[in-house]
């Protein structure tokens, strides 16, 4: 799967249009995420789960950090995210199955909050395009 | 056999009367084929597929599309036996149409957005956990006959 001009064109507009809000969607995804998938809060047994919980809105903006890091680097993804590759494969171990979990909820949050963004194309472009940050996050497992 | 809280019948029940299934259904299936293109194989005889603006157009998806979410609404007024509404209709996905069900989650993911995309806020964390909920529990019904 590889990102063709207009996805990348797409996700960069993408983001510069959700702006400073990233860091409330990188919440929010988290949010859903841990509702909707139960099995994801494994992960977090040091964390407060509860709504409007700091450590989540922190990890959110962490995350959405990430996000927004790739897509200004979008030719070069692994590069952009290396250290947190590394990081994923020896220390956090996420399964790669909850990577696509996490991009589905992000996906629902940006529908929710900015429906007139995710035109099918953008819907399409950003649905490769967190598959290859899961990609690149993964790619060191093994 | 699944199990709903009267929460989740509620928050079902809710989306789905302010539903349009017409023009829900007509984008759900319209962005399976857009964001999953390889899906488009079962749909040889759809006609124009050749970009989103030509899917999003046309006819077959639309009415497709409606009659796939159409479809839904007897999963919902039986909740308690998914198995048995959709037995059939896996045997014909499984024996006639040979859909991997796979597709089914794929278009359950789609369909979970395109509702965050109409209902907006309403689309609640504990909405949309209800409706993949239901999404999941469906394309677990339709590949249930599969052999």
């Amino acid at each position: 799967m590889v990102l063709s001009a207009a996805d990348k064109s797409n996700v960069k507009a993408a983001f510069g249009k959700i702006g400073g809000q990233v860091d409330e969607y990188g919440a929010e995804t988290l949010e859903r995420m841990f509702a909707t998938y139960p099995q994801t809060k494994t992960y977090f047994p040091h964390f407060d789960l509860g709504k409007g919980s700091a450590q989540i809105k922190g990890h959110g903006k962490k995350v959405a950090a990430a996000l927004v890091e790739a897509a200004n680097h979008i030719d070069d993804i692994a590069g952009a995210l290396s250290k947190l590759s590394d990081l994923h494969a020896q220390k956090l171990r996420v399964d790669p199955v909850n990577f696509k979990l996490l991009g589905q909820c992000f996906l629902v949050v940006v529908a929710s909050h900015n429906p007139s963004l995710l035109t099918p194309e953008v819907h399409a472009s950003l649905d490769k395009f967190l598959c290859a940050v899961g990609t690149v996050l993964t790619a060191k497992y093994r | 056999m699944v199990h709903w809280s009267a929460e989740e019948k509620q928050l079902i029940t809710s989306i789905w009367g302010r539903l349009n299934v017409e023009q829900c259904g007509a984008e759900a299936l319209a962005r399976l084929l857009i964001v999953y293109p390889w899906t488009q194989r079962f749909f040889d005889n759809f006609g124009n597929l050749s970009s989103p603006t030509a899917i999003v157009g046309n006819p077959k998806v639309r009415a497709h599309g409606k009659k796939v979410l159409t479809s839904f609404g007897e999963a919902i007024k039986n909740l308690d036996n998914l198995k048995g509404t959709y037995s059939k209709l896996s045997e014909l996905h499984c024996e006639k149409l040979h859909v991997d069900p796979e597709n089914f989650r794929l278009l359950g993911d789609i369909l979970v957005i395109v509702l965050a995309a109409h209902f907006a806020k309403d689309f609640s964390p504990a909405c949309q956990a209800t409706w993949q909920k239901l999404v999941g529990v469906v394309a677990h019904a339709l590949a249930h006959k599969y052999h």
